[in-house]
């Protein structure tokens, strides 16, 4: 197992500058590490930063204090501070994100949308069609769906359109944000058996699940969060 | 990753008498970016366009572009020869109101055709060839090649007038609200396009715009501007997610959601 992101210290408080400057400190020298082949699971009521320490790990959330370091082509990068174009470097190369909610792009079929961050790497087009084929197949969508746009899809269906883009490319670090939130039991079990391949192969996962049963199967380490007023008190 | 950027923008500044339109501004953007400017009308985000694309030379700062034979130049040291030549070969510069960019006394193909004609095209068939292709690739019918741009709707104009910009293969190219004066079915169309453009020809792109969906959908960073200011800067989805600013966290609130 090689280390592959390292936090410390790392400390997320947000202002809210039109509910009289409240502040809100969400997360408070958080500490983590997470290796290759290792799922580590979030896990703490709501409110306890899960979400906020997950995409202060993306760079989608700016953090105040602490280190965010990252294995990012054979060095260590600190998401905290480096620059929007290294950021988007590490979100091309090394880290993918699944989130709850596919942003629908209009009128794109959802075979492109899947296939879009292969053809973004370089990968061929009929290359990457095959595997955006192959994962909308083992994902249940029906094939008449496929060259459709998915903004009338259901919500599952747009769920799993989301995970087959997020798991088109393999990353050496992937972000999961409840990707089986609204899954029926059959595709909740796809997508586990799809966390366990990546993990096995070697990919360092760090993810949200509220479903017992998927985040006992997943999870390989547990990492409990909670809200930060108890956390002091 | 390219270490050099291709368009270095610092502390630039423009006033209208009294009155300071944008001040202090700077961002670079590298080879592959596409940048969004938001802001309130007002917020200076069309003259910080018009300053770092040659239109308008700003009172303080610099605009550095990297030409392709001797790097990082201020444009605004080059003679105004060159400066055309830059803004007609390596720059495009797509108006809100495709009229503004389009001949409209012309014919559809001659406007594609045209600014292939000013960077030496000489050779008519080809010349005419690749006016054909570059309709195909904006999704306008060639058969309508010979029509003015008056006969076309206001999407098709807008399209026509990128396919314009694009047939020179210029590196870099400024949007003033692209699809602002578009009905929403055509502004979808439009969008896709513009992303699918960027991506496949790796265009690097300035976009002024205040609908921050459209800086969501095809920008990988985002400015703020507010009273002349960049008050905000970071990746998109930063910015929009967990804004900092007041005026950003003002702005994103205030957004409708469809």
């Amino acid at each position: 197992m090689e280390p592959m992101i390292r936090v410390s210290g790392l400390t997320k408080t947000f202002v809210l500058h039109h509910q009289h400057g409240a502040k809100l400190r969400v997360l408070a020298g958080v500490a983590l590490c997470v290796g290759s082949s290792e799922c580590v699971v979030l896990h703490g009521p709501s409110g306890s930063g899960k979400s906020t320490l997950l995409r202060s790990l993306y760079a989608n959330y700016r953090v105040q204090q602490g280190q965010i370091l990252v294995r990012h082509r054979d060095n260590w990068l600190d998401m905290a501070r480096a620059t929007p174009r290294e950021l988007l470097d590490v979100r091309r190369v090394t880290m993918g994100y699944i989130s709850q909610f596919l942003r629908v792009i209009p009128r794109v079929p959802a075979l492109d949308i899947v296939s879009e961050p292969l053809r973004a790497a370089g990968v061929a087009d009929a290359l990457a069609e095959k595997r955006a084929q192959e994962l909308l197949g083992r994902l249940n969508i029906p094939k008449k769906l496929w060259s459709l746009p998915p903004a009338t899809f259901s919500g599952g269906e747009q769920q799993r359109i989301n995970i087959a883009r997020g798991f088109a490319k393999t990353f050496p670090i992937l972000l999961l944000d409840e990707p089986t939130a609204a899954l029926d039991a059959g595709n909740r079990s796809v997508v586990a058996e799809m966390i366990e391949e990546a993990r096995t192969a070697g990919t360092a996962i760090v993810g949200i699940f509220h479903d017992d049963e998927v985040r006992n199967r997943v999870a390989s380490r547990i990492y409990a969060l909670n809200p930060y007023e108890e956390a002091i008190a | 990753m390219s270490t050099l950027p291709l368009l270095r923008v610092q502390g630039v500044g423009k006033r209208y008498g009294e009155r300071s339109a944008c001040h202090d501004t700077a961002f670079e953007l590298y080879p592959g970016e596409i940048i969004a400017v938001a802001g309130e009308s007002g917020s200076g985000k069309t003259t910080l366009l018009n300053c770092i694309s040659g239109r308008m030379r700003p009172d303080a700062g610099r605009v550095e572009f990297a030409t392709r034979e001797s790097g990082l130049q201020d444009i605004y040291a080059l003679s105004e020869p060159r400066l055309r030549l830059l803004a007609r070969t390596d720059w495009g510069y797509v108006h809100q109101n495709a009229r503004d960019g389009l001949r409209v006394n012309v014919s559809a193909g001659a406007n594609v055709g045209e600014r292939l004609m000013a960077v030496g095209g000489r050779h008519y068939g080809r010349i005419r060839a690749t006016t054909v292709e570059w309709m195909r690739k904006v999704e306008l019918d060639p058969e309508r090649i010979n029509d003015l741009p008056t006969t076309f709707s206001g999407g098709m104009q807008q399209r026509l007038q990128i396919a314009r910009n694009l047939v020179t293969h210029p590196r870099l190219l400024f949007m003033d609200e692209p699809t602002a004066s578009l009905d929403v079915s055509v502004q979808a169309r439009l969008l896709d396009l513009l992303r699918e453009l960027t991506r496949t020809l790796s265009l690097s792109a300035v976009i002024v715009t205040h609908d921050l969906a459209v800086a969501r959908l095809l920008a990988h960073r985002l400015i703020i501007m507010k009273q002349g200011c960049m008050v905000e800067a970071g990746l998109t989805d930063q910015v929009l997610d967990d804004p900092q600013h007041p005026y950003t966290q003002l702005l994103v609130s205030s957004v409708l959601q469809a």
